[in-house]
């Protein structure tokens, strides 16, 4: 008999997740939350401030820890996995970048890949694989620090360094959140080309609608710490429950006002 | 006597003394931040040891550096007549502003920077060594600068116990009630004292991040 359950083995799986800041604290972050994400699949985790869905994020590369429930990563818990073995299979990035100032460009992308002790020439060729991947030349920006880039090229750092060490997953914090509408949808682009070539598994955390529609292969909505829904975009924006059609109204009263 | 024939007549003696001084100041400081820097990384994680130092070194930031002097010369092995009880008087009152600041430089990174770092998957240790070193440096370097600055001037008081040094002029001077000879030693000590804010500022400036 082959083994099914191989091909089945979701890439993250939260089961009955529950997170609150400490045992004391009654009221939870998240709670109940039970979701299966699929390798290669694009989840855009899409709710308000304060829904929960950074802490979402966090759980599953374990810089928060879970407080009932399980959160699997490759068909293992988290908290079996060796944390340092964990973080490294999975990249990370958030709205401020986390790029370090006193690090190039290239020293910044090639980091993971150098603390697991890559050959120096397969750190290289992936450096210029990655930065083609976000669309910069690595030979012009390659020697510059963070602070010589604007923000748009910073983000597009940001991501190719989660993208350096070739981790099967992908964590994304309202990446392009704090970026113009102009470079914002271009990065959208580029990250739409290059989710499509990776084959990640990318979860995706967002507050804007359309972004979650336009990249995510499905859309979750969290509400006060729960999944209230769970559907692919173009059946997302056709369901009845109530906290979604909110959600979508309250969007379009905010899409109406920008030209 | 005017100031300028005493400096004329004890060039040879004015020059020793500023040796003596660099010396005690030079050796001061190397023991002072061989001291402080491990230190302020060893607390950054242990906050029981990170109260008890920043206390201690407190403590001894408040005892007049006279009086420092006077407690120290009766102690065996460390204190006593000399040079050696100078330093450790002038270790002392360097201890605190470097281990502050490498405490304050190391804490006080975007908070950002430290979780990408944790998130890529990087140990304490290489969290510490690779980013929040480096991005302490210039704290850590305005620290050694502030300690090398007071020392320099505190060195001056070692002479009352015999350590030598630009002090000892001052001492003298004031004995034979001669500004000629207080200002000898002091018109030094002020120039070195600048020399060295100027030369640690340059650099503090050049790794100085954004």
């Amino acid at each position: 008999m082959p083994e099914p359950a191989a091909i089945t083995t979701p890439a993250i799986e939260f089961r009955d997740t529950g997170y609150s800041i400490s045992a004391k604290d009654p009221r939870s972050i998240l709670s109940g939350i039970s979701l299966r994400i699929a390798e290669g699949e694009v989840v855009a985790v899409l709710g308000r401030s304060g829904s929960g869905k950074t802490s979402l994020l966090k759980l599953i590369n374990r810089i928060l820890r879970f407080s009932s429930g399980d959160v699997l990563v490759g068909g293992k818990s988290v908290s079996e996995w060796d944390l340092i073995q964990l973080r490294r299979g999975i990249g990370y990035v958030i709205q401020e970048t986390g790029l370090f100032p006193h690090l190039t460009v290239k020293e910044n992308v090639c980091l993971v890949p150098e603390l697991e002790g890559w050959p120096r020439d397969r750190t290289r060729l992936r450096f210029y694989d990655v930065m083609a991947l976000v669309g910069l030349n690595a030979d012009e920006y390659g020697k510059r620090y963070p602070r010589e880039l604007s923000g748009g090229q910073r983000q597009r750092v940001g991501v190719a360094r989660a993208l350096a060490a070739d981790p099967r997953i992908l964590l994304m914090d309202e990446p392009f959140g704090a970026l113009d509408p102009i470079t914002r949808s271009e990065l959208q682009q580029v990250f739409l080309d290059l989710s499509r070539r990776v084959c990640k598994t990318i979860v995706l955390v967002t507050h804007d609608l359309r972004e979650a529609l336009l990249l995510g292969t499905r859309v979750v909505l969290l509400n006060g710490g729960h999944v209230v829904a769970s559907a692919s975009p173009a059946d997302f924006v056709k369901l009845d429950e109530p906290a979604v059609r909110e959600f979508i109204a309250t969007s379009e009263l905010r899409v109406g006002h920008t030209p | 006597m005017s100031l300028w024939t005493f400096f004329s007549s004890h060039r040879q003696e004015i020059l020793a003394a500023i040796q003596q001084h660099l010396f005690l100041v030079g050796v001061s400081m190397l023991i002072a931040i061989a001291v402080s820097v491990p230190l302020g990384i060893l607390i950054v994680s242990r906050p029981r040891l990170r109260a008890l130092a920043l206390a201690v070194a407190n403590i001894f930031q408040t005892i007049p550096s006279l009086a420092l002097f006077g407690f120290l010369i009766p102690l065996p092995i460390l204190g006593g007549i000399g040079a050696q009880t100078a330093i450790v008087a002038l270790v002392l009152y360097a201890i605190l502003p470097i281990l502050r600041n490498t405490y304050v430089g190391l804490t006080s990174i975007d908070p950002s920077i430290l979780e990408a770092a944790v998130a890529m998957g990087m140990t304490e240790n290489q969290v510490m060594f690779r980013v929040r070193l480096p991005l302490a440096k210039s704290f850590i370097l305005a620290g050694i600068r502030t300690a090398t600055v007071i020392t320099i001037g505190i060195a001056t008081i070692a002479a009352a116990i015999g350590a030598g040094g630009l002090g000892t002029f001052i001492f003298r001077g004031v004995a034979m009630v001669s500004n000629a000879v207080i200002l000898a030693g002091a018109i030094p000590a002020a120039i070195l004292a600048l020399l060295a804010d100027y030369l640690l500022g340059f650099l503090e400036r050049r790794w100085r991040i954004n």
